[in-house]
Parts: structure tokens; C-alpha cells; sequence
């Protein structure tokens, strides 16, 4: 079952340096969405408005639960759905009623949907025979592909007889082979086991800086998300939440949903304010005086990262008093889960060495005031 | 100890294959020799037999049966029995053809429908084929005779001779045809269409292809295992259709069917009839041949089942 074969995952790694032996500039281009609506039915809205700027050869993200309109956003930029208001510009082509199969867009199927009465051969060489190129031009850019994704022995099997980590590689160069503006990715590596899986994260990232072709890439995994994307466009309900760097949507979300699918658990209501302090579940915090503008129906985001559990509290830190609940040790980290003023606070420690506390310790947890995020509701 | 010995165990070992073999495979050989070589042997014979004054099968051993078959009697040369052959062959192709032009997109349609729908919308297809075929066609002889309204329409439109009426005619057992092995072409179809999946069709759309062109190459070749499986269904017991033509035709659409059951039931001749039924054998044998090399090469050297 596993895919995580060696001989698979030496293929993968070499992804890349072919992709940087092939290294050539190709034309990428930018996308602008503008005010697109979608409903499917009386009451089912996939998306309520939305507009988005995506740049040429960026890597960007779309990222959401299931329902969110991710993926009907993509079928739109595929031309596999037609938006009911809205326009969609691709370069400088207007493509908002163009059919599909006249858009230099291809995409690469969660479900792959590679064709099984057809070789791998003609799988790959499938865009290019119906752009019209000549047989002898077509199966020489095929084997260029197929060696360029280390596939080149495999061209002439059946897709039944590949695994699933070299029909997921085969989708791909079907869509790449054709060169297209824009490669859309609708959430490619959801089949694949784990080893696999971030293997290929980092093989696509670094392909796509290569290639510097625009590629837009819809998962619900917010961590495949911020390993691989140049930007992510976070939605919810039809809507986008939040436009950003992996780094802004993680250290500054724009609201509590984005937080919380960033998976941030610390998240507390605010409920009064005096000057720069906020008083919250947890007690009373000091924020950078000034910086925050927050409103008491607002909340506070502690990143367990930037807690500390120490004696001594540096000068200007806030400090809280907890006990420790329960401990996850990690490796790498430990977890904590301390109990602050009948709350759960999570604490996440690197693990340098320092003493590992046990379950029912009384801590002293330090944060700097800089550290603290308010966030929307 | 005797049951040691090496020569004593082969013994054994063979002894129980032969049994095993026996009764898995015995049955079913039993049942295709008695009901299958038998008769054919029998009727092989019976071919080469002479047609005793009572239409019964006498030595000596003769080609007269096959000369007849091929027209020549009494009175020379005569094409009747060649039309025959045609017109069955004719029959057999223009029925298919319709019969797939019809059930195409019908089985297709329904693998469109909700779930919850699809087998009460087989069932319809399915439905008509379990009442008994001759009531089924007596039901067309009272649509299609003089005076009824598609007649009256036909007539109208000018596409027959007053008073005509649509039956009886070769249009009327092509109908008839067609109606009755829908469901044999349908079923196949359906079954290949429901393993097809959507995503397919929007990758080669993706791809470049226009709507026309993602079904020739994305749907169509996917669909043809079903595709030749419903002809072979359809086109063999077309080509040997009796009833059909029985009640469709009136005597002036007889069928290759028509012309052996006339030679047994009639009591005419026997080693005719014969000679007719092999050649229906041998026809279609050579049409299952050839179904079998047009599906290798659509399928792209690839193996289709029939």
C-alpha cells in the first residue's frame, strides 16, 4: 500500500534537480477575480462575492474547511464552472465565458482522472493531440516529460499498473506538458500517505519556483498550505477571510475563524480594556501600549510558542500563574496543557534540556506584551 | 507398509485430480455434449442426408441440401433463398445500427438520473421484455395494420400507398426488431456509462477538447466493451429471428429463421432446414470473429470480452 518505497522517494527528490536542469523561463501570468458569485440551487452559496488578485508565477494557496468554495472558486478558473456574477482575467484575456477547452489553464484532479483506456504515453500526449500537434512533435515532448519526472520507463504501461504516487506524478506532467498559463491544483497530494506526501510538498514548491509558473493549489490542510504557498487566500463560506504570507495569516489572522483553522487553541474573549491592558478568561494582560485598537467584544491570541514557563519573568513581561495538567513530550518539543484561572493554556517548549515539568506542578508562564495578538470576531 | 510407497501416492494423487476434475468439470461437460454437440452432430449429419419423399432424412449421404440452399432445384437457378440470406443480413445490420443509435443515449441519460431513479428507470427498459415477444408483436400488427393512425399518419405524409398500411413490411419487422432487443443493447451500455468517471470528462475538456471531441476520446472508447457486447447480444438472435418476421413480414420479409423452421415444421425437407441452420452457424461464427478483431483494434490492441 505504502508508496514510501526508496526507489519512489529518490525519484521524488530528484523532481527537482530535473526540473532545474530544464530550467527555462516560460511565460506566467497573473489572475484577477473580480465580485464572483456562485450559488448552486435555491439556498447553497459557494461563493458570495469575491475578488482576488493573484500574482504571475506566485504559488497561491486556497485554503479552507470542505464547503468553503475552494474548490468551486478553482472550477471557475478552470472554466468547468461559470460563475453567476463576477469576471475572471487571466494576462490580459477576459476568460470569464471562455469554454475550457479554449483556456491555457490546466489542472491536475484531486481524483488525478487519468484516462484507463489509454498508456501513460497517451495520457500525457492527450492535451497536446487535441491542440493539434503533430504525432512526431508530441512524442518527443512526452519523452522530454516523462524523463523530466523520472517517469520515462513507464510510458508505454497502463495507468491500472502505476501506484499511487506515480499517477499522482503522471497527472501532474499531463498538465505541465502543455505549458499552460496557469496550473491549477485541487488538492493533489489528499491520496497520498504521509512520507509521500511531504515529500511532494516540497518537490512542488520548488518545481513551481523553477517552472515560475502561476500555480493556484486548493487544500484544507492549513500546513501543507504554509510549507509550499508564496500567499494563501483563506475562505470560509463563500467568503474570503484573509489574503497573506504563510507568516501574517499564522502570526496575525484576521479574525477568530482564521485563527482557529490556522489551528490556534489559545484564543480567549476580551472582556474589558484599560488603556494597553485587557482583562481576559486568563487574567489580566498587558499589550505594546498604542499598537492595539482593539473592542472588548474583540479576542486575544496567545501563540503557545510564545509562552514561556520560568521562574524568573523578564522586565515588562506579563506572568500568569497555572498548573500543569497534562504533557506531551514530543521529541523535538513538549506540549503542555496548563490550567490558568480554571482555562485551558496551551504551552508549546522547545526541547533544550530544561527541566520537563510534571503533571500537577504549580509554573510561572512569562509572555511578551509584543507577542500578544487581539483578533476580530 | 503399502500406503508409503512413492509409487502407491502417485497412484493416489492422480486418482484423486481424475476425481476432482470429474465433478467439477463432469456436469457441465455432460450438459454441453447432450444439449449441444449432440444436436449439432445430428444436424451436421442431417445436411448431408437425402430428403425422403415425407421431407425426412434418408441415406445416401448428398450436397443436394447445400445446392438447394444455394438455389439450385427442379427448375434451375433461382435467387430466393440468396435474397433470403441478404435480406436477414440487411435486417440484422440496419437493426443494430438503430438499435444503437436508440440505446445509446438512453443508457446514458439514465446513469444522469439520481440514484434513487436508476433502477426503476431500468426496470421500464426492462419491463416490456418480460412479457411473452409473440403478444408483444401481435401488439404491433394492431399499431402499425391499414386504417390505425400511424398508418393513417404514413399515408398522409405519403411515405406508403393507400390503404398499404405499415404492416406488413420489411419496415415493420425492422420496428420489431428493434423494439424487442433495446433492452439487450441498453443493459451493456448502462453498465459502462455507470463505471465512467465525470472527472474524466472534465480533465479532457481541461485538455483541450471540445465537447465533441472529449466524448470521442474520453466517453466513446470507454463505453465500447459495452458497446460490443450489446451488438453480439443484439445482432445473433436478430440474424435468426423467426418470430418477428413471422408476424411482422406476411410472407414478403421471410428471414433465414423463417426459411429452416419452414423446412422442419412444414415437413418439407428436412436435410434443408439442416443445411440453413449450419450456414446461420457459420455466419455467425464469422460475425463474432470479426466483432471480436474490430474491438481489439478500437480498443487499441486491447482485449474486449465478448
Amino acid at each position: 500500500m505504502s508508496n514510501r518505497t526508496p526507489a519512489a522517494m529518490a525519484d521524488a527528490a530528484t523532481l527537482a534537480t530535473a526540473a532545474d536542469q530544464e530550467a527555462e523561463t516560460r511565460k506566467a501570468s497573473s489572475i484577477e477575480l473580480r465580485g464572483l458569485h456562485k450559488r448552486f440551487g435555491a439556498d447553497a452559496v459557494a461563493l458570495d462575492g469575491v475578488d482576488l488578485s493573484i500574482r504571475a508565477g506566485e504559488f497561491f494557496t486556497l485554503l479552507g474547511p470542505s464547503g468553503c468554495g475552494k474548490t468551486t472558486l478553482l472550477r471557475i478558473l478552470a472554466g468547468l464552472e461559470e460563475p453567476d456574477q463576477g469576471t475572471l482575467v487571466v494576462g490580459d484575456k477576459e476568460l470569464t465565458e471562455v469554454p475550457p477547452h479554449r483556456r491555457s489553464v490546466n489542472t491536475v484532479f484531486q481524483s488525478y482522472a487519468l484516462f484507463p483506456h489509454l498508456s501513460v504515453r497517451d495520457n500525457l500526449a492527450f492535451g497536446l493531440k487535441m491542440r493539434g500537434l503533430p504525432a512526431g512533435e508530441r512524442d518527443a515532448r512526452v519523452d522530454e516529460i516523462a524523463a523530466f519526472i523520472k517517469l520515462g520507463d513507464l510510458v508505454e504501461r497502463r495507468v491500472d499498473q502505476l501506484s499511487g504516487g506515480q499517477r499522482q506524478r503522471i497527472a501532474l506532467a499531463r498538465a505541465l506538458v502543455c505549458e499552460p498559463d496557469v496550473l491549477l491544483l485541487d488538492e493533489p497530494l489528499s491520496a497520498l500517505d504521509a512520507g509521500l506526501r511531504a515529500q511532494l510538498q516540497v518537490e512542488l514548491q520548488r518545481l513551481q519556483k523553477r517552472l515560475g509558473m502561476t500555480f493556484v493549489f486548493v487544500t484544507h490542510d492549513q500546513d501543507e498550505a504554509m510549507v509550499m504557498s508564496d500567499r494563501i487566500a483563506v475562505l470560509d463560506s463563500g467568503n474570503i477571510q484573509q489574503v497573506g504570507a504563510p507568516s501574517e495569516v499564522y502570526e496575525r489572522p484576521a479574525n477568530a475563524f482564521v485563527a482557529r483553522f490556522m489551528g490556534h487553541e489559545n484564543l480567549f474573549a476580551i472582556h474589558a480594556r484599560e488603556d494597553a491592558w485587557v482583562q481576559t478568561d486568563i487574567g489580566w494582560l498587558q499589550l505594546v501600549p498604542g499598537e492595539q485598537d482593539s473592542t472588548p467584544g474583540d479576542w486575544l491570541l496567545v501563540r503557545p510558542e510564545t509562552l514561556e514557563i520560568s521562574d524568573t519573568v523578564p522586565e515588562g513581561y506579563n506572568h500568569l500563574a497555572g498548573v500543569v495538567q497534562e504533557r506531551l513530550y514530543r521529541g523535538s518539543r513538549i506540549e503542555y496543557v496548563l490550567e490558568v484561572n480554571g482555562h485551558a493554556l496551551m504551552v508549546v517548549a522547545s526541547n533544550l534540556g530544561q527541566r520537563v515539568h510534571q503533571a500537577g506542578d504549580a509554573v510561572t508562564i512569562s509572555v511578551c506584551p509584543e507577542d500578544l495578538v487581539t483578533v476580530a470576531a | 507398509m503399502p500406503g508409503t510407497s512413492p509409487h502407491l501416492m502417485r497412484r493416489r494423487a492422480v486418482v484423486a485430480e481424475t476425481r476432482h476434475l470429474l465433478f467439477s468439470v463432469g456436469p457441465g461437460a455432460l450438459w454441453i455434449t447432450l444439449f449441444l454437440v449432440l444436436p449439432s452432430a445430428y444436424l451436421m449429419g442431417v445436411a448431408f442426408m437425402t430428403n425422403g419423399p415425407y421431407g425426412l432424412p434418408e441415406m445416401p449421404l448428398t450436397l443436394d441440401a447445400f445446392e438447394r440452399l444455394a438455389g439450385f432445384g427442379f427448375l434451375g437457378w433461382s435467387p430466393g433463398n440468396l435474397y433470403t440470406l441478404l435480406r436477414s443480413l440487411w435486417q440484422t445490420l440496419l437493426s443494430t445500427t438503430l438499435v444503437v443509435i436508440v440505446a445509446y443515449p438512453i443508457a446514458y441519460y439514465i446513469t444522469t438520473c439520481r440514484e434513487r431513479w436508476r433502477p426503476i428507470m431500468l426496470l421500464a427498459v426492462v419491463v416490456p421484455s418480460w412479457t411473452n415477444q409473440v403478444i408483444r408483436t401481435f401488439g404491433w400488427m394492431n399499431l402499425l395494420a391499414p386504417g390505425t393512425p400511424l398508418s393513417e399518419l404514413a399515408e398522409w405524409l405519403g411515405l406508403i400507398a393507400p390503404n398499404m398500411g405499415l404492416y406488413p413490411s420489411n419496415f415493420a419487422v425492422t420496428l420489431g426488431l428493434v423494439y424487442n432487443f433495446l433492452p439487450f443493447m441498453v443493459l451493456p451500455l448502462y453498465a459502462a456509462f455507470e463505471k465512467l468517471d465525470g472527472a474524466q470528462v472534465e480533465a479532457a475538456q481541461d485538455l483541450y477538447a471540445s465537447p465533441v471531441r472529449a466524448f470521442r476520446h474520453a466517453v466513446f472508447p470507454q463505453t465500447l466493451p459495452g458497446l460490443l457486447a450489446g451488438i453480439v447480444l443484439v445482432a445473433i438472435p436478430a440474424f435468426g429471428m423467426y418470430v418477428i418476421p413471422e408476424l411482422l413480414g406476411g410472407g414478403k420479409a421471410m428471414m433465414l429463421g423463417n426459411l429452416v423452421a419452414t423446412q422442419f415444421s412444414g415437413g418439407s425437407n428436412w436435410p434443408l432446414g439442416a443445411a440453413g441452420a449450419i450456414l446461420m452457424l457459420i455466419a455467425t461464427f464469422i460475425g463474432l470473429f470479426a466483432m471480436r478483431r474490430i474491438g481489439k483494434r478500437l480498443g487499441g490492441g486491447e482485449e474486449v470480452v465478448i
